[in-house]
């Protein structure tokens, strides 16, 4: 097994064979489960309120990688999907683009003509999403194609039955394989935490994820229940910024699935703060997916500035 | 044996269905005519009122989508949980509004025939207010009233239930939902009335009751985004221009009914008028 950067010895040895990588995720220490539930809702109670809130409703909409990941996809939504994304208020040139938007690879030009030379990047989910259950020759084909048409960054999903039965090095080596066929495309690894049980097996495949290359770690495929939460996304977040302690690398979180109001979308970026630091309240390490979620945020800045509560007759609603 | 302890009720809100206590943790006391302490009520505040409109907009689809048929009845099931709970209303009427027991039983007697009579109009509606129009071409007209949408309503602060069933009943008749800001001081029929709509058939939302300072959540619902008419029955006096201005920030349909209204009288379709929009549809004639 190739380590893809440089490592620290520690985590060097820890990707040198099978067992070796074993031997390290289950060394991992547990996730203490009350604690870290209880650690969500504390946090979760913070009250953020006038000026800051409308601090954090521009970084949230910073943060949004705009999503549309249904069979009903057509060329026209995902083009007004993208014309949202420059422009997501357009009565308020002032409220900011969003993140990227993230469709199917056979949309990814699509969205990728429509946003030439506006700093938002196309993500595109890939292989065998949101399953994962293909081939690997497959999984990479997907991937090429979708880096091909232009998208910036993937999204790909790890096979969870290998994961869940064991098999940490197959997981290892996909994500390894697809990282090399993303090519200078962001990854990001989706663990599909609601698949997973366990805290501790969010933890073991996020360090599995890091370890592999995976540039950012992602909850959910948005397509199984429970999606991202707030338990969830602390275990993930405290991963990344162990990460940072060990190796002095930045790699980001995306939860996502679920998000639907500025309220939560308020309780993660605390949380974003509070767990990994003020260092990742940037686009390029945390990101909303979401597609629900950018109307509720625009309302809401709507209520702060315009000292009413707004209505989605105000709001280009999708 | 000594005398039983009453068991004294702190109410809470109702909003979509569900009766959760106000966010603001807030409740107040309610007395009688004479000063004489009733219950506690939760003092609404503007997030309950917010929480309210987007429950009332959540139920407006499927419940502006039944069939009127249907919707009357709903609203004539309404009624005969409204009998049952005669005797109740009976006792918060005369303690509320400081009645003799004679006068209140008539008031709720008055107030089960007037949602009744609402009930009956559900579905003669479009055929009294709609109409097919002659036009010079080979089209159908036809003009029909549909629910204007999300309707705030400031109840009554005097008439507690027979004020209160005349201002809601037109509303939800036509397929609006509504918040309802109860009267302030004597808002005990309103909470029961609420007892009543969770117990009989009416969808979760369509009706949401909120206790406390109308002077304090009034100016959120006038001038919210998501509301698309407002009755100001119950507003104050000093409020009422200002209500009436913000509301015509977002365009609001404004019903300006005085406070002063008689609900003994046998009404006219005038509250349901006032939250119809008229929908005309023209219709290529023989193809």
């Amino acid at each position: 097994m190739a380590a893809p950067t440089t490592l620290p010895s520690a985590l060097a040895d820890a990707v040198r064979d099978e067992s070796s990588l074993r031997r390290f995720l289950h060394g991992l220490p547990g996730v203490d489960q009350v604690g870290v539930e209880q650690r969500a809702a504390g946090l979760g109670t913070r009250s953020i309120k006038k000026a800051s809130k409308l601090h954090a409703i521009d970084l949230a909409i910073s943060m949004v990688d705009l999503t549309t990941l249904e069979g009903a996809d057509t060329h026209g939504k995902v083009r007004g999907l993208a014309a949202k994304a420059k422009r997501p208020d357009p009565e308020r040139p002032d409220v900011p683009q969003v993140a990227a938007v993230c469709v199917y690879p056979d949309m990814v030009k699509t969205a990728a003509d429509e946003l030439k030379g506006t700093g938002i990047n196309v993500a595109s989910v890939a292989t065998a999403f949101p399953s994962g259950r293909s081939t690997m020759d497959i999984k990479l084909a997907d991937t090429r194609f979708a880096v091909e048409q232009g998208a910036a960054e993937v999204d790909m999903v790890i096979d969870r039955g290998a994961f869940l039965s064991g098999r940490y090095g197959q997981v290892f080596e996909e994500i390894v394989k697809i990282k090399e066929a993303c090519g200078n495309a962001h990854l990001k690894v989706i663990l599909e935490t609601g698949e997973l049980v366990t805290y501790d097996n969010v933890r073991r495949a996020s360090w599995l994820a890091l370890l592999a290359g995976g540039d950012f770690i992602k909850t959910s495929t948005g397509k199984v229940q429970p999606a991202a939460t707030l338990p969830v996304t602390h275990v993930m977040l405290q991963a990344v910024r162990d990460w940072k302690t060990q190796t002095g690398e930045l790699r980001g979180v995306k939860p996502a699935g679920g998000i639907r109001n500025t309220k939560d979308a308020i309780k993660y970026l605390v949380a974003v703060h509070e767990v990994a630091g003020p260092e990742w309240l940037d686009p390029h390490l945390f990101r909303f997916g979401a597609s629900t979620l950018l109307n509720d945020l625009l309302m809401q800045r709507r209520t702060q500035l315009d000292g009413h509560y707004s209505g989605p007759d105000y709001v280009t609603v999708d | 044996m000594s005398d039983r302890i009453s068991v004294a009720k702190t109410y809470k809100l109702y909003i979509g269905g569900a009766f959760p206590r106000s966010e603001s943790g807030r409740s107040y006391p309610v007395t009688d005519a004479k000063g004489t302490f009733l219950a506690n009520a939760a003092q609404g505040s503007r997030k309950d009122a917010r929480d309210a409109v987007a429950a009332a907009r959540k139920a407006f689809a499927s419940w502006s989508g039944a069939t009127a048929y249907n919707r009357g009845q709903v609203l004539y099931r309404v009624a005969e949980v409204l009998e049952g709970r005669r005797e109740q209303f009976i006792t918060e009427v005369a303690a509320s509004e400081g009645v003799p027991l004679k006068k209140a039983q008539s008031l709720v007697d008055t107030a089960i025939d007037r949602w009744v009579w609402y009930a009956g109009w559900t579905d003669k509606i479009t055929a009294v207010l709609g109409s097919s129009n002659p036009v010079a071409g080979p089209y159908f007209s036809f003009s029909t009233p549909e629910p204007t949408g999300v309707v705030a309503v400031l109840a009554p602060q005097q008439s507690s239930l027979l004020g209160l069933v005349s201002v809601i009943a037109p509303v939800i008749a036509s397929g609006n939902t509504c918040v309802v800001i109860t009267s302030q001081d004597r808002p005990l029929p309103a909470i029961t009335l609420s007892e009543v709509l969770a117990t009989s058939d009416v969808p979760g939302g369509v009706v949401n009751i909120i206790t406390g300072r109308t002077a304090e959540i009034a100016p959120w619902l006038a001038s919210h985004g998501d509301v698309n008419a407002l009755d100001l029955t119950g507003a104050p006096e000093s409020l009422r221009t200002e209500l009436e201005r913000s509301a015509a920030g977002t365009v609001k349909r404004v019903l300006r009914n005085k406070a002063s209204e008689d609900f003994a009288q046998v009404p006219d379709l005038s509250r349901i008028r006032a939250y119809l929009e008229t929908k005309t549809v023209w219709h290529p004639m023989g193809v």
